[in-house]
């Protein structure tokens, strides 16, 4: 396997405050990759930077071999590295048909000049780009709301369409933010299996940031653990739900020391207060 | 039936008239606002500018001695649109770009527009001068009577408010079939809904806010030339209307066009209807009543018509606090 994401020696400092010192980490193509850590750990930091939203303070970041370190969301974008947001974000006064059509970039309708002088290409274009929303809503199962204005959407169905929103482009790298947060049982199965669709059929490298431990262990292998905006360890789930230093790292040492992360999501739910 | 005649003239038609207007120029308030969030005080003068664009293009077409069916001033409205709209976009390059590009917030922008709008007034002074003009080089208005059934007067129209209200109607059904339709109208809801998800899908922003400032400036142009058609053309004129405009956004709904359009109506009508003398719709009837009627029962006096708008503002928003339409995107 491959490394699509190096992300090599960064660090990003807030003030005198140093939330990510010296991270480096590797993720595979075509893994789906889980990122856990107690709260103050820099995962969403480092992830930001991955996104493209912070700029690292130093050190670098690859995505699939070429140095992208601070380029902003957008560019990311072209590049194939999408993100999901733990608040779902959606043109609320649009409907979910039109939310997946205004993704892919580059429409010439959306240009001032072929607009006008270019109307067949445009709604050519325009069709193509409507036959592949019909496609990802049916893929997604959300077929039946495609009509309903996004802001309508329950949280679950929501956090669909921001998946929605990474087929509607050939997205190399989805960086998915609690995508679990806020949705409940039954739908977060669809989004799991989704997700492992998206991973198996169409080759999709996923990277998690998630507080809900079984999510992460259904879904994640291999899962990274950081700790004081550092990389502490990395491995398959039931290597890291052993590990001493991590249950430390987590509970601030057990006296007992036959503590265990829990896969209760309640832990998780306390967890994100 | 001469009373009815009489509210018709100087209620109905008034209303419609200035309604159009302040519709017109709310609508490109309300979606400056909506993309690019600030409150654009310098629309008002954005109005004279584009009125005096017309009044130079019609000046010139005059001397050429063109003689067209419909009056001069309006077919040069459409070419002094489009400079208007590129003046526009000029005035956003020029100071509102560097300012949001620093990352500078609203307020500073609507400070900047504040100054924006000293700054065509000057210059409309300095060029023109003070004195008002007439949009009609060429000919006199037209004045249409139409005799109403059973009135000794006639229903009284002139040519320029005819023309308003027609354009004010397609303007409003293109713009409307823009913002569902055509992919531009929807990336500018998408930016004015979410501007961050915009950006992130790669929306190109440049040209929403082209969009914008064409839209914006093309209508205000529209407006400022239609107004002064009807009365005259003054340095002050749209100045002065840019308070009920503002207060037509709001009641409307801030970011809204639709909400644009109703509360510029809305704030229209209120405007002319309280100063109408109701005493005349009441004198036929005047035995039957069991008061009084006294010569003038206009609502409020002429003089503290500007008091109008602010007042429909106030009962809107206790009872809709986001406007007729729920405000802040479009």
């Amino acid at each position: 396997m491959s490394t699509i994401i190096d992300v090599r020696g960064v660090t990003k400092r807030f003030g005198g405050f140093y939330a990510v010192d010296e991270c480096t980490l590797s993720i595979q193509k075509g893994s789906i990759t889980g990122l856990i850590g107690p709260n103050g750990a820099g995962k969403t930091t480092l992830f930001n930077m991955v996104a493209g939203t912070h700029v690292p303070t130093s050190g670098q970041i690859l995505l699939d071999g070429e140095d992208v370190t601070g380029l902003p969301a957008h560019e990311l974008f072209n590049r194939g590295l999408l993100r999901t947001f733990q608040i779902a974000h959606e043109f609320s006064h649009m409907t979910v048909t039109e939310n997946l059509m205004m993704v892919p970039e580059k429409q010439s309708g959306e240009n001032l000049t072929s607009a006008w002088f270019q109307a067949g290409r445009v709604s050519r274009e325009e069709a193509e780009v409507r036959r592949k929303a019909e496609e990802v809503m049916e893929f997604l199962k959300i077929t039946h709301v495609k009509n309903e204005l996004a802001g309508n959407l329950s949280g679950g169905q929501k956090k669909l369409l921001e998946l929605g929103r990474t087929m509607m482009v050939d997205a190399k790298v989805v960086l998915l933010d609690e995508i679990a947060a806020g949705v409940n049982r039954t739908l977060l199965n669809d989004l799991v299996a989704n997700i492992e669709r998206l991973n198996s059929e169409l080759g999709y490298t996923f990277f998690v940031i998630e507080h809900d431990m079984d999510m992460i262990a259904r879904l994640c292998d291999p899962v990274i653990v950081m700790a004081a905006g550092t990389v502490m360890t990395q491995g398959h789930i039931e290597e890291i739900q052993k590990n001493e230093a991590v249950i430390e790292a987590y509970f601030g040492g057990s006296p007992t020391g036959n503590a265990t992360i829990e896969t209760d999501s309640t832990a998780a739910q306390e967890d994100q207060q | 039936m001469n009373e009815i005649v009489f509210f018709i003239n100087k209620g109905i038609t008034s209303g419609l008239i200035i309604g159009s207007i302040y519709a017109l120029g709310a609508i490109g308030v309300t979606l400056i606002f909506g993309i690019l969030r600030f409150a654009h005080f310098a629309h008002g003068d954005m109005m004279t500018l584009g009125a005096f664009v017309t009044l130079i293009l019609t000046a010139a077409l005059a001397s050429l001695g063109i003689v067209l069916p419909l009056p001069l001033a309006f077919i040069a409205m459409f070419p002094a649109m489009a400079i208007t709209a590129c003046l526009a976009i000029g005035l956003d390059r020029v100071f509102y770009k560097p300012l949001r590009q620093a990352g500078a917030r609203p307020v500073v922008l609507v400070m900047a527009s504040v100054g924006v709008t000293l700054m065509l007034q000057g210059l409309i002074r300095l060029f023109a001068g003070v004195r008002s003009r007439d949009m009609f080089i060429e000919a006199p208005k037209e004045i249409f009577r139409i005799p109403f059934p059973g009135a000794s007067r006639p229903l009284i129209i002139t040519e320029p408010q005819v023309l308003l209200i027609v354009f004010t109607f397609v303007a409003v059904i293109v713009l409307h079939w823009f913002l569902t339709r055509s992919r531009l109208g929807k990336a500018m809801r998408a930016v004015s809904d979410n501007p961050e998800l915009a950006r992130i899908t790669g929306i190109n922003t440049n040209h929403v806010v082209w969009a914008t400032w064409i839209i914006g400036g093309a209508l205000a142009c529209a407006a400022g030339t239609l107004l002064s058609m009807d009365v005259t053309l003054k340095p002050d004129l749209s100045f002065n209307i840019l308070l009920p405009i503002f207060a037509a956004t709001i009641v409307g709904g801030i970011g809204q066009p639709y909400g644009a359009i109703a509360g510029g109506f809305l704030v229209g009508f209120s405007e002319t209807l309280a100063v109408f003398n109701w005493a005349i719709l009441l004198r036929p009837i005047k035995d039957h009543l069991w008061f009084e009627v006294p010569a003038n029962l206009a609502l409020v006096p002429t003089q503290y018509k500007l008091m109008v708008p602010f007042l429909i503002l106030i009962i809107v928003l206790i009872y809709r606090p986001t406007g007729i339409f729920k405000g802040r995107v479009l």
